[in-house]
């Protein structure tokens, strides 16, 4: 596919690397916030191609592993009315809650249904007046807009039983928390190339400037990763810490405008729980009083779920890039895709899963396994 | 989860609410597009689409250019490039590293 297969051209990416290679004089540690990153590393094995100075750790951006599970556990309680069809993007459906995931409620007669878009749940609301449609409106700000969209023409159109159970997050105020904590190794980030399609990448710059770090807006695509980790690697190498673009394809400084400000009518900003990490202040996003006829948590009486995680997960260090999947005594063992005990196991994008899936330390894990593990 | 990728818009159409659609091809696969974020999109253009939404306009310009600019990257590197390691993932039973 044009705009995809060029930028897996394996002569090109040796290329870099060796120009990485030729420029590195001591290790650094940059993080990819975004989980499609994540999985386009290990996937191809980029972080194999390049060389030992650099370490990549993986960040908190794949929003199906820090939707906590208080809001998992409150999904599911809406999903079990008789009187509702839950909609959800399909791979939220096998998050495990605190009592199993949203699969298993549809194999207990659950009227759960997997929708490519949410615009589309405004079809089956008008299809079924007697229920109540309600989507699970997670992500990050790339999906803001689709959202925000199913709202707005919600209410334009009198869909009066269309509402959105909204666990949005976003991305600037985690790096910001990445970079305040007394672990932090990170030295440098491969920026989210789709959350700036919509918002742009003005709101990195302060970042960059305040913790001097480097930031370069990078693309999914394996030529895209390799090129973001050179201008990182340069300009570390250099002392400085700007905001770059390598992605100028689609993202520009200003963002989608129009996008921008579609979300900034239907949503605003608040503070939000992010699964294994905890409540960052500002870092989500919840519907305008105006919408809340549209507003699940407002129209179902769902009272706050308590939960507790497993405690030998660690996942909240990985999601920080303070450890790697590898570290985890349970990774691989305990802790499984099918069997996921936290954040970064329970969707493909998460860095753990993303390790399982492609099986490069598994063996390893298993090996390193201490000899008594017990819950 | 912020996976987006790029197809081709052959066709602009409104749909029964006013809301502008298309439809874009994505590698023979065509599918349903909601528009309102991309007013300037044309058919013809790649868009970037998320969730069946366009985000952006794919530059051709920009991306032509990103990319000759990896092309003519200075050679010196090249002779330091690692071997792509075939023996990846080890064989069952065998040790891995």
């Amino acid at each position: 596919m044009k705009f995809l297969d060029e930028y897996r051209n394996e002569a090109l990416a040796l290329k870099i690397t060796g120009e990485i290679r030729r420029i590195v004089t001591r290790p650094w540690v940059l993080m990819e916030v975004c989980g499609g990153q994540t999985h386009s590393i290990v996937k191809y094995g980029i972080d194999h191609l390049l060389p030992p100075e650099i370490d990549l750790v993986h960040g908190p951006g794949c929003p199906v592993c820090v939707t906590s599970l208080e809001m998992i556990d409150k999904a599911h309680a809406i999903a079990r009315r008789p009187d509702v069809i839950f909609c959800s993007f399909g791979d939220m459906l096998r998050v495990p809650g605190s009592q199993g995931d949203l699969l298993a409620l549809k194999s207990r007669g659950a009227d759960v249904r997997v929708v490519y878009s949410p615009i589309d749940c405004l079809k089956i609301a008008r299809a079924n007046p007697a229920k109540n449609v309600v989507f699970f409106a997670i992500g990050f700000e790339t999906t803001a807009p689709a959202n925000a969209m199913a709202a707005w023409q919600a209410r334009k159109q009198g869909v009066k039983n269309f509402s959105l159970l909204v666990s949005h997050v976003l991305v600037p105020p985690s790096i910001a928390s990445i970079l305040q904590s007394p672990l932090n190794r990170v030295q440098g980030f491969i920026g989210p190339g789709h959350v700036c399609t919509v918002m742009g990448y003005r709101e990195y710059e302060p970042l960059a400037a305040r913790f001097r770090v480097p930031i370069v807006i990078t693309g999914f695509e394996p030529l895209d990763i390799l090129q973001g980790t050179l201008m990182a690697v340069r300009q570390l190498e250099a002392g400085t810490h700007l905001v770059e673009n390598q992605y100028p394809r689609v993202v520009q400084r200003d963002g989608n405008r129009v996008a921008q400000e579609l979300v900034n009518k239907v949503f605003e900003v608040c503070d939000r729980k992010w699964r294994g990490v905890g409540s960052i202040p500002k870092s989500g996003y919840k519907l305008r009083y105006e919408f809340k006829e549209h507003d699940a948590e407002r129209l179902f009486d769902v009272k706050e779920i308590d939960t507790k995680e497993p405690p030998i997960c660690i996942s909240g260090l990985i999601l920080r890039g303070v450890k790697k999947p590898k570290d985890c005594p349970a990774f691989g063992t305990l802790c499984t895709s099918e069997n996921p005990l936290g954040a970064t196991m329970v969707s493909g994008e998460g860095a753990c899963a993303a390790y399982y899936a492609y099986g490069r330390h598994l063996e390893l894990a298993r090996q390193q396994q201490p000899q008594e593990i017990t819950s | 989860m912020c996976l987006a990728i790029p197809g081709k818009l052959f066709e602009i159409t409104d749909d029964s609410h006013g809301v502008r659609m298309g439809r874009a091809n994505f590698g023979g696969v065509v599918k349903q597009v909601c528009l309102e974020y991309t007013p300037e999109a044309k058919p013809g253009d790649y868009i970037l689409v998320h969730v069946g939404f366009a985000l952006s306009r794919v530059d051709e310009e920009e991306a032509e250019r990103t990319y000759r600019l990896l092309e003519a990257m200075k050679q010196l590197g090249e002779l330091d490039a690692p071997e792509i390691d075939s023996s990846w993932p080890p064989e069952a039973g065998e040790q891995s590293r």
